[in-house]
């Protein structure tokens, strides 16, 4: 018995011992070949959009441009933590850094906005949207108008920027959307269907959009954080599964760098909801998540 | 996630955390139902940072930057912005800290909360002596602005001030011109004590960093031997290839198991570190990172003292004793039968008045030793340590080391602590502050 536990031992220990070398010579290829991918990327100067700047997962992306020096223009709808933000990043180094105030919801106003951008910053080649609430799911299974506020934050507001900015791009042939959707879209649980389904609605949409675009040249990115320790979460119990609005910022930053589609953040959430999505429906409804 | 502990790891408290997320969010500090205390970084060693039962108001997500004068080197941020984030800001523009403590991971708040010092004492002073303003809230809602011009007091009595005078919110620093980011920098072994104090005496004037690691195991005519680091900020064009610092981050993952660290594990480290060099003396032109925060190589080395954790003393003697005091401390360290610790510094005050109504550094030989914490042992040999200060007329229960100090001896180190006690916020209080000043818990 004991000789039988020492010889599986070693056996993982070799096996350990190759996926290490393996991993430390993909690593290393991976590492130059991104190293390249990101001189070319601040060799640009690119005029960014940040829609949701005073997010807490917004700020700590937008610092990543900032510190390149380059030209940001950022909407929230506090304007004193907007210009908090603001002053944040023009010390960091951005090259310019312009703002409107705006509560997203007041989506009539979303056509100036986007003249406004592309004006101020003479046109437009980044888009990150990170606003969002995380609703108080009990409230909106009582009352369809909180529930119809929800699904206006979470989806309707981004379905109307990114009809703009789609446009835009596509016209222009060039650009790069990003928008924060959550791993909350991939399957709809008791707790908290209302933002889940509205995250769902983004991605799909996303999915689509990417879909039209790439024909044009155009990058669409489906960011889907796990848990994250920002003020959106500050009265759920931090279990060990979260990770702090940096992380998640270096996870954006580097998907935009190497324009990639969908991206879960931290990766190991990509196995997590695997699991989570192939449950069978008959199991998972009965399940209390 | 984030743990609201103290660097020695000590105490294990229960707080109710509220974070601080702009500087102008409307707290209701009034409204909350226990005391509160800023939190910062967690680098101080023992209590002053911990706030048991009560409301720890973290300040880490107040980590704007406001303003940077590259001109005139003035520096405005928001209290949670660390060291490492200014630093990683400046450097590149040829500005550094004008003071700068051991490690990089502490806040702006804590920084001026603890009043400071680095390796620079005889020439810059404290932390706070290069604070030209910042805004203080208390629970009551006021926002003062505080500079030496404006609502003194208050300036006063928050730099050193242990976060009780309220919550800083940003603070105005002036930085130090740099030419590059390293340092010409001199290590030079000494034999014994008396070595240490003329190698001392003789950089004074030449260097403006100095600081000294000294071997806690050596006994007899060796007791107090070490390495003295000396350096000055250097100037390109430079002779020789700048020594860069490796990008390699260890980072200790849990709690050392106990036989780690013990008598004959330090002992053996001690010889290690300080056998290692050959030379009397040693050149070379070493980056700032190396030079200023050797520790920070490795995150959480605090976890190698296991699950005990650890505390350090700190206590300040001066010159006029003929180091009287400093030897018969090393004596009793050497002879005490506690774990030796690898970390002992050395480094001496000049005359650089702090602004600090409770700052800690005063001119004279500063000595900081850790201790794993063996528990009654550890803190009755604390206390014995206290007594030899104080009769040498030193001063010891430094509030961002302290774990332990007793309300007697911090009152006979502090006799200001009543004038100070005035500008106590009534809403705020610490672990520590109720300690020393021999408070219970629910009486704030
Ligand atoms: C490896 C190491 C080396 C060190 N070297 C030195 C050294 O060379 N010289 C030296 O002087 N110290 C040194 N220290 C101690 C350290 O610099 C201080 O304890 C410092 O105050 C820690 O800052 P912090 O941000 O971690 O604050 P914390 O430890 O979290 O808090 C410290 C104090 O600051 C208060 N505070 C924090 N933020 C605010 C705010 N926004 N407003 C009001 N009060 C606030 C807290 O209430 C508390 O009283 C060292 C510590 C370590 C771990
Ligand atoms: N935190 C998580 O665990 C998590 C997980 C997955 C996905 N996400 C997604 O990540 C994104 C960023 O959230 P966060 O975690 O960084 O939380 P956050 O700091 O609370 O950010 C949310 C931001 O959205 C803004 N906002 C909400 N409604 C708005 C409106 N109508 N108009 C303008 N701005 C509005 C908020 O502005 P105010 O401050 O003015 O209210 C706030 O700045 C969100 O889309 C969220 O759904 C978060």
């Amino acid at each position: 018995m004991k000789i039988a536990k020492e010889t599986t031992m070693k056996k993982n220990l070799i096996i350990g011992g190759v996926a290490a070398i393996a991993a430390a010579v993909i690593t290393k290829s991976n590492i130059e070949k991104s190293r390249a991918i990101r001189r070319d990327f601040v060799k640009t100067r690119h005029k960014v959009l940040i829609v949701g700047a005073t997010s807490a997962i917004a700020q700590e992306t937008a610092k990543r441009f900032a510190e390149e020096g380059n030209d940001l223009f950022l909407v929230a709808r506090n304007e004193a933590n907007l210009n908090a933000v603001a002053d944040d990043l023009r010390a960091r180094g951005a090259n310019k850094v312009e703002t409107a105030v705006l509560d997203l919801n007041e989506l009539s106003e979303h056509t100036g906005l986007l003249e406004q951008v592309t004006q101020s910053l003479g046109g437009l080649d980044i888009a990150l949207i990170a606003h969002g609430t995380l609703g108080d799911q009990e409230a909106s299974q009582s009352d369809f108008d909180i529930a119809r506020q929800e699904l206006k934050t979470n989806f309707l507001s981004i379905v109307s920027l990114l009809t703009l900015i789609a446009n835009q791009f596509e016209a222009q042939k060039s650009g790069v959307i990003a928008v924060v959707s959550s791993v909350a879209g991939d399957r709809g649980r008791g707790s908290n269907y209302v933002y889940g389904a509205a995250k769902a609605g983004v991605t799909t949409f996303l999915q689509g959009l990417r879909n039209r675009l790439s024909k044009a040249g155009v990058t669409v990115i489906t960011i889907k954080p796990g848990f994250v320790d920002t003020p959106m979460t500050a009265h759920i119990e931090k279990g060990p599964l979260f990770v702090g609005p940096d992380v998640i910022a270096t996870g954006i930053y580097q998907a935009i760098l190497n324009k990639q589609d969908v991206v879960y953040l931290p990766v190991f959430w990509f196995g997590i909801m695997s699991v989570i999505r192939h449950i069978p429906e008959g199991i998972f409804k009965r399940l209390s998540l | 996630m984030k743990e609201y502990q103290s660097w020695g790891r000590v105490f294990h408290y229960e707080h109710k955390i509220r974070p601080v997320l702009w500087r102008d969010s409307d707290l209701r500090l009034n409204e909350l139902d226990a005391p509160v205390l800023p939190f910062g970084l967690g680098r101080s060693y023992g209590d002053s940072c911990l706030n048991d039962g009560g409301y720890l108001l973290d300040a880490r997500p107040l980590n704007r930057f406001i303003s940077l004068d590259r001109e005139k080197g003035l520096l405005r941020c928001e209290a949670g912005v660390s060291l490492a984030e200014i630093l990683k800001l400046i450097v590149p523009h040829n500005w550094f800290l004008s003071v700068t403590p051991g490690t990089k991971f502490i806040t702006l708040g804590g920084a001026i909360a603890n009043d400071v010092h680095g390796k620079n004492h005889a020439y810059a002073g404290t932390f706070g002596a290069h604070v030209t303003q910042f805004e203080l809230l208390r629970s009551n809602g006021d926002r003062l602005l505080c500079s030496p011009t404006q609502n003194t007091d208050f300036f006063k009595a928050t730099i050193g001030g242990l976060g009780l005078t309220g919550l800083i919110l940003w603070a105005e620093i002036q930085l130090k011109r740099i030419e590059s980011p390293f340092i010409e920098e001199d290590i030079i072994k000494f034999d014994n004590l008396d070595e240490f104090f003329e190698i001392a005496a003789d950089s004074e004037e030449a260097y403006e960093h100095t600081v000294a690691w000294i071997n806690s195991s050596a006994t007899g005519a060796s007791l107090g031997k070490g390495l003295f680091m000396r350096g000055n900020n250097a100037a390109p064009p430079f002779a020789e290839t700048p020594h860069q610092p490796s990008d390699l981050q260890i980072t200790v993952p849990f709690d050392a198991p106990d036989f780690v660290l013990n008598k004959a594990t330090m002992r053996a480290l001690n010889a290690l570190y300080y056998g290692q060099q050959a030379a009397k003396i040693k050149h070379r032109l070493a980056h700032y990172e190396s030079f200023f925060y050797p520790l920070d190589a490795i995150l959480q080395w605090n976890r190698g003292y296991g699950k005990r954790g650890f505390m350090q003393y700190q206590c300040i003697v001066p010159y006029d004793d003929n180091h009287r005091a400093i030897q018969q401390i090393l004596e009793k360290v050497a002879a005490s039968g506690l774990t030796p610790s690898f970390l002992n510094v050395f480094k001496t005050f000049g005359d650089y008045p702090s602004p600090g109504m409770l700052s800690f550094p005063r001119k004279g030989v500063t000595l900081a030793i850790d201790f794993a914490n063996e528990g009654q042992a550890t803190l009755d040999f604390q206390d014995e340590l206290d007594r030899i200060v104080l009769d040498s007329g030193g001063t010891g229960g430094y509030a961002a080391k302290d774990a332990r100090i007793s309300p007697a001896f911090f009152r006979a180190f502090y006799p200001q602590m009543d004038e100070f006690s005035q500008y106590v916020d009534p809403k705020f209080s610490s672990s520590f502050w109720r300690r020393v000043t021999g408070r219970r818990a629910n009486n704030q």
